[in-house]
């Protein structure tokens, strides 16, 4: 079934005509599912990205139409960079978007440079996400018509590569590094021009809403949070991996989508390891909408949950994350670099049942000491992490303490090793997550 | 007119001179690197704040006067 101008109703949309283990999608398979993208005048285009109520899915949240203003509104405006650098360990929605649907990303691409006068595209990507170089180098050369110069870069890895002044940092002089801020990216960026930074994921969502327009696109979703979103869910499920799901959708039903839990539910992590814990009661009475989980201090970052199965010691998985965050820092600025070293071997005494009966308060006096004092937010999303670690695993602090613990290591995935390669699990959205207009 | 202190991080290597001169704004952390509870200044401490500013050995220390 199709709207009057061609959208189809309810899931998938992003992920429409995609085959698990397939081949990227070519140029006319990519046509033949979304058709022709429509000529829009820039102000047009932005007003109806207003109106659609689209949010930036790289983890920020920032209003799309608004950031897409903001670029439009200077002179001499630079390239647009899709940031595809996704850091995140566990996420593997934006690999799996350049990696498979490399036109849908540059079609947003495309559409968001015209939008803000910019004559150029550069998509950056983790160095390891080698099909996702290939499949957007491959995407480029089959549109060799366009007007635009468009470009792959590859950059390291590292959690902090890809917060948006280490990117520009990066491809001013190779120095994948956040910077000291003012200027942000939009006053003075690439080659020093002002700079549009989009997610992949916000760009192909762009796509669509100028294609089928910000009525179709609220279709689907809450009227606070419309659309749908990529959700990478893994820990305690059946079948990890990227979904495709409408905002509003129960996380009972998120879960199921995955194939359903492996073992009751202890807890969840929502938005990644800058994320947050929720214990499985107000987990699972939670939606997928920003309004629910602000309600328990969450947000949803950059698209991924964790479920931890109650076999699982929430303490021991946390200590090994805050340990990661700790040497992923980029080892600029001294609060992070000491502080997070320091908060890490605490976490892991309280974990070990060898720390003092303050360090709990020690810690939580370092987070809250900490927050908002690196140049970028690193250390904050850190912070963050370990304040709900201390919170939802409380009481398994004291049990340590008492040389009890009973748990079998679940291994949340650290470093490169992440949710298996797009193709191999990635799925489409299954039946019981097809929900309509969740209101 | 109000003024705003600022540190720059990636820049700060915790001398520890700012809190030395205006112990009222500044307290160090753990580590001896710089914590500002509170960034707009008094006006009566503008001119200890200039001071601090002057005497970061890595002008760490950003006062915006407007």
């Amino acid at each position: 079934m199709s709207t009057a101008n061609g959208g189809h109703h309810g899931l998938p949309r992003l992920l429409a005509g995609l085959k698990p283990g397939g081949r990227p999608m070519s140029l006319a398979a990519h046509h033949r599912i979304h058709g022709p993208v429509p000529s829009i005048a820039p102000h047009q285009l932005i007003e109806e990205v207003e109106r659609s109520g689209l949010r930036g899915r790289g983890g920020a949240d920032f209003p799309t139409a608004r950031k897409l203003q903001t670029v439009a509104d200077r002179k001499r405006v630079g390239a647009v960079v899709v940031n595809g650098s996704e850091t995140e360990p566990a996420s593997a929605k934006d690999r799996l978007l350049l990696a498979r649907l490399p036109h849908l990303v540059l079609d947003g691409a495309l559409l968001a440079a015209r939008a803000v006068g910019s004559s150029e595209v550069i998509v950056k990507v983790g160095q390891n996400a080698t099909d996702a170089v290939r499949a957007v180098d491959d995407a480029i050369m089959e549109r060799e018509s366009e007007r635009f110069r468009m470009s792959v870069l590859t950059g390291p890895d590292g959690y902090v590569t890809g917060e948006e002044s280490a990117v520009v940092h990066y491809l001013n002089d190779s120095t994948p590094k956040p910077t000291f801020i003012p200027p942000r990216p939009f006053e003075r960026g690439y080659r020093g021009r002002p700079t549009l930074i989009q997610n992949p994921e916000t760009l192909a969502q762009l796509a669509l809403v100028a294609r089928f327009g910000s009525r179709w696109y609220r279709e689907l979703g809450t009227v606070a949070d419309p659309g749908s979103a990529l959700v990478t869910i893994t820990g305690a499920v059946r079948a990890p991996g990227v979904y495709e799901l409408a905002f509003g959708t129960p996380m009972a039903d998120l879960l199921d989508a995955a194939g359903g839990r492996t073992e009751p539910l202890q807890a969840l992590l929502v938005g990644g390891y800058f994320g947050t814990w929720v214990d499985a009661s107000a987990a699972v009475a939670l939606r997928l909408a920003r309004e629910d989980l602000r309600s328990v201090g969450c947000s949803l970052g950059s698209g991924v949950l964790i479920a931890l199965g109650e076999s699982a010691c929430g303490l021991h998985e946390s200590a090994r994350v805050i340990s990661y965050l700790a040497e992923q820092s980029a080892g600029q600025c001294g609060p992070c670099v000491y502080g997070l070293r320091s908060i890490a071997d605490s976490v892991g005494a309280l974990a070990g049942g060898v720390a003092g009966p303050r360090e709990r308060e020690r810690v939580l006096r370092w987070a809250g000491e900490i927050r908002g004092r690196g140049a970028c937010h690193h250390p904050d999303g850190a912070v963050r992490f370990v304040e709900s670690t201390l919170r939802v695993f409380a009481s398994d602090i004291e049990t340590h303490r008492r040389g009890r613990c009973t748990a079998r290591p679940a291994g949340l995935p650290l470093g490169g090793s992440a949710v298996e390669p797009p193709g191999s699990r990635v799925a489409g959205p299954l039946a019981g997550a097809r929900r309509g207009l969740v209101r | 007119m109000s003024a705003i202190l600022r540190i720059n991080p990636i820049a700060c290597e915790a001398h520890g001179l700012c809190a030395e001169l205006l112990p009222e704004l500044i307290r160090l952390d753990d580590w001896g690197y710089p914590i500002l509870d509170e960034p707009e200044v008094p006006p009566d401490l503008v001119g200890l704040a200039r001071r601090a500013v002057d005497a970061c050995p890595t002008l760490a220390v950003l006062l915006d006067e407007s």
